[in-house]
């Protein structure tokens, strides 16, 4: 049960510490889509996390009412004293749209974390490495992507991302130049809803056959990250089971209804 | 059990499950520790599974996670004016890392 090994306390790490509501101060924000906006946390009281995890947002309003909303850390562990979040704008929700139109640098969020011991990829865990992702999904799949490279690793990772249309593509530029390092990292696109002229990847949503050819070149040792909208979760995560994926190698982490 | 878990594909609340990582941060405000990595059983058919790998319901008033084998009840948990109670009648353990 490798899955249970990274419960094990003597490897469990940052998992076993408390973990209590902190303020994290805006420092900055990024529009990556017209849609998705990050935003940079400072975190002076931070412990570190691993690439996969998350961490939980409250937001109180003055009568005391409260919400809480899960997002993924999309920085590396390498990062000190700060996490990157990166949002998606859900029109009609109630956390997303409040985020993008009214927090600002400066601003003071309350933030718990992080949170995840099963989610979660280092250089222990090995590859070779799938990763599927859609829409937002794609945020912690992108810690990973940034501590494969900032740690020089050099493991075949192949991300397999699903997004609306070309410009919806999240981190496309930096994807790309992650791609171009040659150091094993490739990225496929498919894009559900409109290519532009020439476009040479998929162009439908992810299903078996796409899955099984992203697959193929990394063979059934693969280990496979898959994030993002439950209903895309769902089918990839069965259909690696069926193209023969030990189902203890597939580790998932869904966001619900929302998204692509 | 197979049909249960059919059961549960084709509700279409399922779309609104997420994995046991979401609540996370709120069972490591109730044990002091993050328990998604640690092992629970379910009561009902035995299976040993990693809290993060269980299914979770939370949009509605409580929390109710489910066995990722059999999709019975394994944990409830309800946050009410007064408190918040924690349900694990579906559990036969939980094992908190120290
Ligand atoms: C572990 C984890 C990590 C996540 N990481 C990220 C991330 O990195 N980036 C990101 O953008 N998001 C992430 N999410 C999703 C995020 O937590 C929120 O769900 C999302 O931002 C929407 O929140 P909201 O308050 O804006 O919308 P909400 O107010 O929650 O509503 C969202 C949508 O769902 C619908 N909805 C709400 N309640 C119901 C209901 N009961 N029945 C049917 N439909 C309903 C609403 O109509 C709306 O369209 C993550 C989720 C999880 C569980
Ligand atoms: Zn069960």
């Amino acid at each position: 049960m490798a899955a249970l090994g990274a419960a094990a306390p003597s490897t469990a790490g940052p998992a076993t510490r408390a973990i209590d509501w902190q303020l994290a101060t805006v420092t900055a924000t990024r529009d990556e889509t017209p849609t998705v906006r990050s935003f940079t946390l400072g975190l002076p009281g931070w412990t570190g996390h691993r690439a996969g995890q998350h961490l939980d947002l409250r937001l109180t309003a003055a009568d005391g009412y409260s919400v809480e909303r899960s997002y993924s850390i999309a920085s590396e562990p390498e990062r000190a004293g700060e996490v990157d979040i990166t949002v998606e704008r859900i029109e009609g929700g109630e956390v997303s749209p409040f985020l993008h139109e009214v927090v600002v640098p400066g601003d003071r969020l309350e933030v718990r974390g992080p949170i995840g011991g099963y989610f979660v990829w280092g250089a222990s865990l090995g590859g070779p490495l799938l990763l599927v992702a859609g829409g937002s999904g794609v945020v912690p799949l992108m810690a990973m992507a940034r501590h494969r490279a900032r740690a020089g690793m050099t493991i075949p990772t192949r991300l397999l991302f699903s997004s609306r249309g070309f410009d919806e593509i999240i981190y496309r530029e930096e994807l790309e130049r992650l791609a171009a390092a040659g150091d094993g990292f490739e990225v496929i696109h498919t894009l559900t809803r409109q290519q532009p002229a020439g476009w040479t990847g998929y162009g439908r949503r992810i299903d078996e056959s796409m899955l099984a050819e992203v697959l193929e070149p990394l063979g059934a040792s693969t280990r496979a990250y898959a994030c993002g909208p439950t209903a895309l979760v769902e089918v990839a995560a069965n259909a690696l089971v069926r193209l023969g994926l030990p189902p203890d190698r597939i580790r998932t982490e869904r966001f619900g209804p929302t998204g692509t | 059990m197979d049909e249960r878990i059919a059961e549960m594909r084709d509700d279409p609340a399922v779309d609104l499950t997420v994995d046991g990582n979401a609540i996370g941060g709120m069972l490591a405000t109730m044990f002091g520790v993050d328990v998604t990595g640690s092992p629970g059983q379910c009561a009902h058919c035995h299976t040993v599974s990693v809290v993060g790998t269980m299914r979770v319901y939370m949009r509605g008033p409580g929390v109710v996670v489910r066995c990722p084998a059999c999709a019975q009840v394994v944990m409830r948990i309800v946050k009410t004016p007064t408190g918040t109670y924690l349900d694990v009648s579906g559990a036969s353990f939980v094992r908190i890392a120290r």
